[in-house]
Order: structure tokens, then sequence, then C-alpha cells
């Protein structure tokens, strides 16, 4: 293993806005994407908020010219990855070039209308409509818009899918295996989801208050994020101009039940502890957490606990950006990797809005505004699955 | 230091084979029924078994006629045991069930199994594996990613042993084969960890000379 | 009540995959999470959905759930008290 990964170019879309720059204006005005479903039916329409990207299908097909077929988990997900193509500047054909998206919930958004029709009547329903549903589908779609045809690979490990997807990229460039890799997740609403986190109760009925001593759920979103890594030799070949890299990550296993966090956090202390010392920091290195923070009683406490132990009482500036977004599932590492580079060019960080009154258990104060002209070198990133799958990434600038 | 595979289990037509040896076999009953005695046939008591889905108990069941009652995992550091395991329907079976209860009912129950990767989780939560870990999902059963994947996870100096294998399921049709691969070298009658080798073990109901 | 608490000892370990109880194996006041028969935050929920499917009692808190389904005898009480008429 030898050499740097850097981050080349950043791509996102979701409830604030389908663009890096649009995004950094919501954080700055303070605007949250939370609100009404608006995109398809549910009986929990006007009942539970969620983040959802404001473009409709049609129009996302017409920006992007692409087939109606199409399913919005692959839509956002070109959406995000073009625009993190474009922002590289990276012939990314020129060289040996990956990607890998992270996804749960594949094509399910067209498999649920076509579903409908289907089971009244087996010769109804248009088989265009399932082809896509398989998770990896969305990663062909995105792969061939971008013309990548080397490696491509998809990872579902739940809410951690995308940051071991920029971590298996980063992996891949350090032993030069390949020269640069697209990375990151894509994740649409569906009623799939909807329904099942509603079953588990973990689904607040108001805007969610990520770290608020009120808490009492998270809100689904839906998006896509993603960043292009390259090797040494490529950013000096293409004339990179990104000072950010990817300094150290994480994955461990909690093995402590299928879908709460143990209390004490062990997995995501681990996760962290584990991303600092690959990165050779010490936590008060780190001038920034992008919180995983859902909103659900047991994540917050559980996070806040491991925060709490790793820092004690001196914690960095840090926020969970679910407030703004809601939970955006598979793509939410890939999204907040994309956070956490703006955080690092721009100087800056993002507020954790709704917050009040702090976990009593922990009494963390995250960050309240948005605020620029902070020093900000290094940024931690937590993602934490069902499964027990926690991941942790650390973005630098050097 | 080579790899040598020092246990095997393979479940496939209602039966559970250990090393090559039929351990219990059931073919009356539900499907269902069948994976529950297989738990009394191995003399388990673990209550949460009843509760997972279908390919979480085959995992389970498969791991558990590896470990058979030792403490060949127990042994190592949580940290360094690593679970690769594979399958072609993800977790289907459980959202095809989990989509009939939205008829009336979501279930919180079976919602939490409709991710390939829980019977993982399950396994560690059993075994205290908390090693590198990796589900995938794949056309068919690939003895050699399974052997390449396999091999690079054992290069790395913490990884000591990795359970491995296929762990397949939709509605009654199954299919388990399971190995245990570990670095260390006393183990006499340990095979050869190579591509040709699973392959054989897969093919063979898990008996090296092909008798089933 | 007597009754009631034995229709619900069935339709828990029918709802929960207690396969391994009978219902005379759980006490009218036994203790239902942790300590007592084992049950975890999903098997609430499952809970929930029981009390919903079998009684028509919609909880619209989870956070409830913990003072609700101490024991058997609690769930019933509940149900006497919370029943639709």
């Amino acid at each position: 293993m030898k050499g740097s990964v850097h981050v080349a170019g950043i791509g996102v879309i979701s409830a604030i806005g389908s663009s890096a720059s649009a995004t950094l204006a919501a954080f700055r005005e303070q605007e949250s994407g939370i609100g009404h479903i608006t995109h398809f039916d549910s009986v929990h329409k006007n009942v539970l908020p969620v983040g959802e990207v404001k473009l409709p299908n049609e129009a996302l097909c017409d920006i992007l010219w692409q087939g109606a077929h199409v399913t919005r988990t692959a839509l956002l997900g070109i959406h995000a990855a073009r625009e993190a193509v474009k922002s590289s500047g990276v012939d990314v054909k020129r060289w040996r070039t990956g990607l890998i998206s992270a996804t749960t919930v594949g094509g399910m958004d067209k498999t649920e209308h076509f579903f409908i029709d289907y089971l009244n009547n087996p010769n109804a329903g248009k088989l265009r409509n399932v082809v896509n549903h398989e998770c990896g589908k969305s990663t062909e779609i995105i792969a061939d818009d971008l013309g990548v045809k080397g490696f491509i690979s998809t990872i579902n490990t739940a809410c951690s899918s995308s940051v071991n997807a920029i971590a298996l990229g980063s992996r891949l460039i350090k032993h030069g295996l390949l020269d640069v890799v697209i990375a990151g997740g894509s994740d649409a609403l569906s009623k799939f989801t909807l329904n099942g986190f509603n079953s588990l109760m973990i689904l607040d009925q108001q805007p969610c208050r990520p770290f608020d001593a009120s808490r009492s759920g998270l809100n689904l979103g839906e998006g896509a994020g993603f960043v292009v890594l390259v090797s040494d030799e490529v950013r000096q070949a293409e004339g990179v101009a990104s000072r950010v890299l990817v300094n150290g990550y994480a994955n461990t296993n909690d093995a402590y039940h299928q879908t709460a966090s143990s209390p004490e956090g062990r997995g995501s202390f681990g996760a962290m502890q584990k991303a600092l010392a690959m990165s050779g920091l010490l936590p008060q290195d780190i001038d920034y957490i992008n919180l995983h923070g859902t909103g659900t009683l047991n994540n917050d406490l559980s996070e806040g606990t491991a925060v709490a132990r790793l820092y004690g009482e001196k914690y960095p500036r840090m926020s969970s950006t679910k407030a703004f977004t809601g939970h955006t599932l598979g793509a939410s590492g890939g999204i907040e990797a994309v956070f956490s580079v703006l955080a690092l060019q721009h100087q800056c960080v993002f507020p954790n809005l709704r917050f009040e009154t702090p976990i009593p258990e922990v009494g963390l104060v995250p960050q309240r505004t948005f605020e620029e002209n902070v020093s900000v070198k290094h940024v931690m990133s937590n993602s934490f699955g069902f499964g027990g799958n926690c991941s942790s990434i650390i973005f630098s600038r050097n | 230091m080579a790899l040598g595979i020092t246990r095997y289990s393979r479940i496939k037509d209602r039966t559970l084979v250990r090393q090559g040896e039929v351990v219990h076999t059931g073919a009356d009953g539900s499907f269902d029924d069948f994976l529950d005695n297989a738990l009394k046939a191995l003399n388990i008591a673990y209550p949460k078994f009843y509760k997972m889905d279908r390919a979480a108990k085959l995992g389970f069941l498969g791991t558990e006629m590896l470990v058979n009652n030792t403490a060949v995992l127990s042994g190592y550091e949580p940290a360094r045991v690593a679970l690769v395991v594979a399958n072609a329907h993800a977790s289907l079976d459980t959202d095809i069930r989990y989509f009939e209860t939205t008829k009336t009912m979501a279930s919180p129950a079976l919602f939490v199994y409709t991710l390939p990767n829980i019977v993982i989780g399950e396994i560690c939560i059993r075994h205290g594996i908390k090693g590198e870990n990796a589900c995938f999902v794949l056309p068919a059963f690939d003895a050699q990613q399974l052997h390449d994947y396999v091999t690079m996870v054992m290069a790395t100096e913490k990884t000591q042993a990795c359970v491995a294998g296929w762990v397949d399921v939709l509605g009654d049709q199954h299919d388990v084969f399971l190995y245990l691969v570990e670095k260390k070298q006393q183990h006499i009658n340990a095979l050869e960890h190579t591509a040709e080798q699973l392959q054989k073990l897969y093919e063979h109901y898990g008996t090296v000379d092909g008798r089933s | 009540m007597e009754q009631l608490m034995a229709d619900l000892k069935k339709q828990i370990i029918e709802a929960l995959n207690l396969k391994h109880l009978k219902p005379e194996d759980i006490g009218d006041d036994q203790a239902l999470f942790v300590e007592g028969l084992g049950l975890d935050s999903i098997d609430a929920l499952e809970l929930i959905v029981l009390l919903q499917q079998h009684y028509n009692i919609k909880l619209a808190n989870p956070q409830d759930g913990p003072q609700i389904f101490k024991s058997v005898r609690t769930i019933a009480e509940y149900i006497q008290a919370n029943k639709p008429s």
C-alpha cells in the first residue's frame, strides 16, 4: 500500500438541493428539506414527514435524458455521479476507473407500481418496470451512463453502505488496482421503507430532532451522493486542484441485535477509534463530526455515549445533518461524505437543526448555527446500520 | 502459512451433513418444521432461533455444525474471526413474506430480516464474531470467487480463522455449504484451501471422496 | 380475566415464535422482558401489532410499551381498561 487517496470531485442531490452549491446555500439559510410526501401515494401521506428530492421522476428523466422505465434510485444516482465526475475534471475513460455504489432499495419504486396491476392479473403490468429491481442494476445503469467499464460493485450494509463503498474504493486505489473510483450511494423513497420503518415505530410524525432530549424518531429521506477518488498519479496528471483526501476509515461489527445498537455504543466507538488510528490522528485533531444522528432514541443515545466516551468533556463541533435531509439510508454516507468535503473546502460547519435540550444521559450540545471562517482540517463522518454494521470515515485537508 | 479447511458442513434436500456425515434428515412436515427440528436434533437451546428468518436459520445451523459444541471459534479473539457468506436470492424469501403482512399489518419482526446480510449478524451475535465480514449476492455458487476473497481476508495479519460459504434459500429451495478455514497448521486432517477443493465439497454433499 | 390471560399466552407464543414454550410455562406475573422471558424491542413491536389485530387497541406511543408489557397480567389489565366498546 502506498500513496494517498484524493477526493477530486463531489456530487450530491437531496431534499435540500440538487447540487453541491445549492446544498451549501440551503445550509447557509438553515432551510430544511423535510415536508409532506408528494411523489407517491401512501396512507401516511399527510402524517409522516419525509425529505423528498423536489424533482419528480419526469423532470429527472428530462434533465438526464433517461427513459421512463429507469428507477428513481438510478436517476438520483446518475444526477449526483455526473456532477461528481464533472466537478473533478478527470477524464474517467483515460484511467482504470471503477464505480462502487451503495443502495438498500434499488428499483423498489418501480416494482411497487408493477405489483398492484400484476397481483390482480398476471398478464398485466409491464415487465420493463421490474427488470431494474435488483440493487446491482442501479449501479450498472449509473456505470453505463458514465461510461465506466472496469470494476463495478454494489454495497448494501443498510445505513452504513455508502461509507463502506468509499472505503472499498480507497483500498482499491491504495493497492494499485484502480486509478479512479467513483464511490457513494443512492436511495429513493419507497413504500417499502416507509411502511417498514413505520412498523418499527421509529418514524417521527414531526420533523426529526436529532440529539435532542425530546427526539422521537427519524424522518426518511432520499437522494444520492458521490465522491471521485483518485491516486497521486491521476491527481498530478489531471491537474486536480482539490486538497481533500481520505485519511482513514473503519468498519466494525456491533454483534448485538438485528436493528438496535448496543446501549454503550461499542460498535460506533470502535469504528471512530479505528478510523482515527488509521489516519494517525488523535481524537482532539478532529474539527467537526458529521454524526449519524438519525433522531431515534436508540441511535442517538448509543452514538452519543460512544462520542462522550471518546472525548469526555471537551468534544469538537458536531452535528447531524439529517434534520435537513431526512435519513437517506444507503445514500446517507455518500451524501454526508459530500457534506464533509464541503466543510473542508469552505471552512464551515453545519447546524444541527431543531436542537434545544441535550440528551440527559450524555449531555452533548451539537453545533446550532451555520458557521463560516472556522478552521476545519479534519472531519469525521459516522454511518451506522442495521445488523450492527458501524462505519466511520475521516476526510482531511492537506 | 498455508490455509487449511478444518471443518465443513452442508444443508441440502432437508439433510444436515457435517464433515460428510449425515447428522439429521427430515422429510416430513413443512420446511419450517424441518428447520426447527434440525435445531433440536443438534441439541441446541437457543430460543432466538425461532424468531429468525429462513436464511438466518440455515446459516445458524450450518455454523453450529462447524462448531459442533467445541471452542473452535471462541478460542480466538472476536476480531480475529472473519465471516464471508454469499447467496443468490438475497433476502427475497423474507421480502415476499413481509410483503404479505403489509396487506394487513406490516410485521416489524419480518421487516428486520429484509436485508441479505442479517444472516451474518445472527451468526456474529451467537458466536461473538467481530472480525471482517462480507455478504455477496451472486448469480450462483462460485468456488473461485469465494476462494479468492477468503484468501484475501486471511492474508491480513489480524484474521486467524474464517467461516465462509454459501447460504441460499427461496421458499423450500435451500442450499447451504459452510466451511472453516484456519491458519494453524497442526490439523492433520485439514484440506487444502483451493477453489477445486471447495467445488468438490460443495458438489459432493461435503464428502471428500464423493460419497453422500 | 383468567380466560383473557390464557388467550394472551397462546397469542404471545404464536406471534413471537416462542416455540420452546407452552402457555403454562408463562406465569401470569412473570416479567416478559430482559430478565424474565428475555423479549427484546422487536418483540415489543409485535405485541403492539398483536393488540391491534386481536383486540383492536391502537398503541400510538411505543414508549408506553414497557409499562403495559411488564407481564401477561398487566397486558390483560390494559386490554380490559382500553377495550373499544
